[in-house]
């Protein structure tokens, strides 16, 4: 087995996980990286935004269409424009995933935001508050589940879509995917694909025990996320 | 900037447009896989999806496969069915991914547009004594339409994208331009075909959204659930 399974080009192999195991690493580590950055990107984009449509509410409707619209552009699409702007380098990954974090995380802070209900405005303001301070400690804290549950559904389809940044080496895992589809490489295929959605469901876990810690409020009650009009993978 | 006048230049030479691997030949494909794939993910979802909405069954399922279709990357599993025997035929591992991943949006859309129909008008249905074939196909259908097409909308995006990710794993389609061009370092022809692969898509959506209005069997009436304005809620997956 230790000697055949690389040569003789199986799906599980150990041997594989032995010799590239630091290959594996690294992969994983550029991963994790790209995804950290994009959704942490994007929430710090799209609260200010959603803040703002939620104050002047002529500016939700054209700005949640924009950002739909940049949802339906394909990520190779997107990668392919965003290449000549940013040159080859991973910060046109990070960028597309933004653009694509954007949408979903916009619409469920919104949500969050327009969920709290008119009497807690109401009493805090008849408690002296002012705007900013109705925000921060009153109207944010009260979005946190619907902002948490956003987060992960951009968590979740931000790692399956990094791997698409293999096209241009950076993509993670998906650089794996892509020099595996090149020589034909099952083991690898496969190890990285497994590792992506572990990943995903690992993300998902930890977030969800985030927001569990955030919210000890609501703990006997699930959150509700509004969803994207979509689910998205490529 | 110079990309964008050449990826211009690209776009309107004429021979780029026909023969063997041009435009049109690539357009074809694209829309041809799009449909065909659109088709049998349709055959197969919407049976389930309604039927389970109708008996009221099956809000787990629903919701863990639209959380399954997030988590599994697209290109992971078009490159696993390449270099799997299956991969011998340029057709099936393309088909078989655009299937899979059509198949989340329209389930899930399906079972919540009838899930939540007015339970009051299918109450009254009922007690009008409508069999539940009735009642699906003259109450529940017509109440579950706007969801039924968001489905089927997020469905084509999906479907869409995907076949551009096919050409990567040697399939044709208007992904294709984008790859050669990437292979070959003409970027000029990545940026030609990336608004090519872009307009397609919001072309398509945008038809949609007008097909689905004029197709809508409760058009002028008066509809409680619309779930246009408001966003689809649907629970969050673990």
């Amino acid at each position: 087995m230790s000697k055949g399974c690389l040569a003789a080009n199986d799906w599980i192999c150990g041997e594989y996980l032995r010799t590239r195991g630091q290959e594996l690493t690294d992969a994983t580590i550029q991963h994790v990286g790209i995804t950290a950055a994009a959704v942490g990107i994007g929430l710090l984009v799209a609260l200010p935004l959603a803040v703002a449509a939620r104050r002047w509410r002529p500016v939700a409707p054209p700005l949640l269409a924009l950002t739909t619209i940049l949802y339906t552009v394909p990520s190779l699409a997107m990668l392919a424009l965003l290449v000549p702007i940013l040159g080859i380098s991973v910060s046109v990954v990070i960028t597309a995933l933004v653009l694509y974090s954007l949408t979903i995380l916009l619409r469920n802070i919104l949500a969050g935001l327009e969920g709290v209900p008119e009497e807690v405005r109401e009493a805090a303001r008849g408690m002296g508050y002012g705007p900013l301070r109705l925000l921060l400690t009153v109207e944010l804290p009260l979005a946190v589940p619907a902002l948490m549950a956003g987060v992960r559904i951009a968590t979740v389809s931000t790692i399956a879509m990094t791997t698409v940044g293999g096209i241009i080496d950076f993509g993670g895992l998906g650089n794996l995917l892509f020099s595996g589809l090149d020589s034909v490489f099952k083991a690898q295929v496969l190890t990285a694909s497994v590792l992506c959605v572990a990943l995903a469901v690992l993300a998902d876990v930890l977030l969800l025990g985030v927001q569990r810690l955030l919210t000890p409020w609501t703990r006997a009650r699930a959150a509700t996320a509004v969803a994207p009009h979509r689910t998205r993978a490529a | 900037m110079d990309v964008i006048e050449e990826a211009w230049t690209w776009l309107t030479t004429g021979s780029n447009w026909t023969g063997d691997g041009g435009v049109w030949q690539r357009l074809g494909e694209h829309l041809y896989l799009t449909a065909l794939c659109l088709l049998i993910a349709a055959a197969i979802a919407l049976p389930i999806g309604l039927w389970l909405g109708h008996i009221g069954r099956g809000g787990a399922l629903a919701t863990n496969i639209a959380g399954i279709g997030r988590a599994v990357p697209t290109l992971a599993v078009l490159i696993l069915l390449t270099v799997s025997p299956l991969g011998r035929s340029e057709l099936w591992p393309t088909l078989i991914a655009l299937v899979l991943f059509a198949i989340p949006p329209l389930l899930t859309n399906a079972h919540l547009g009838v899930r939540e129909a007015d339970q009051n008008v299918v109450e009254a249905a009922r007690g009008m004594g409508m069999s539940g074939g009735q009642l699906l196909g003259r109450v529940e259908l017509p109440l579950a339409y706007p969801m039924l097409m968001t489905g089927v909308r997020s469905a084509t995006v999906q479907v869409i994208a995907t076949a551009t990710l096919a050409a990567i794993a040697g399939g044709g389609g208007l992904g294709r331009i984008i790859t050669d061009g990437f292979s070959t370092y003409r970027t000029p022809q990545v940026v030609a075909g990336a608004v090519l692969v872009a307009a397609l898509a919001l072309l398509v959506e945008g038809a949609l959204v007008i097909a689905a209005r004029l197709l809508d069997p409760m058009r002028g009436r008066h509809r409680r659930t619309e779930p246009v304005a408001a966003p689809v809620p649907v629970a969050a997956t673990t």
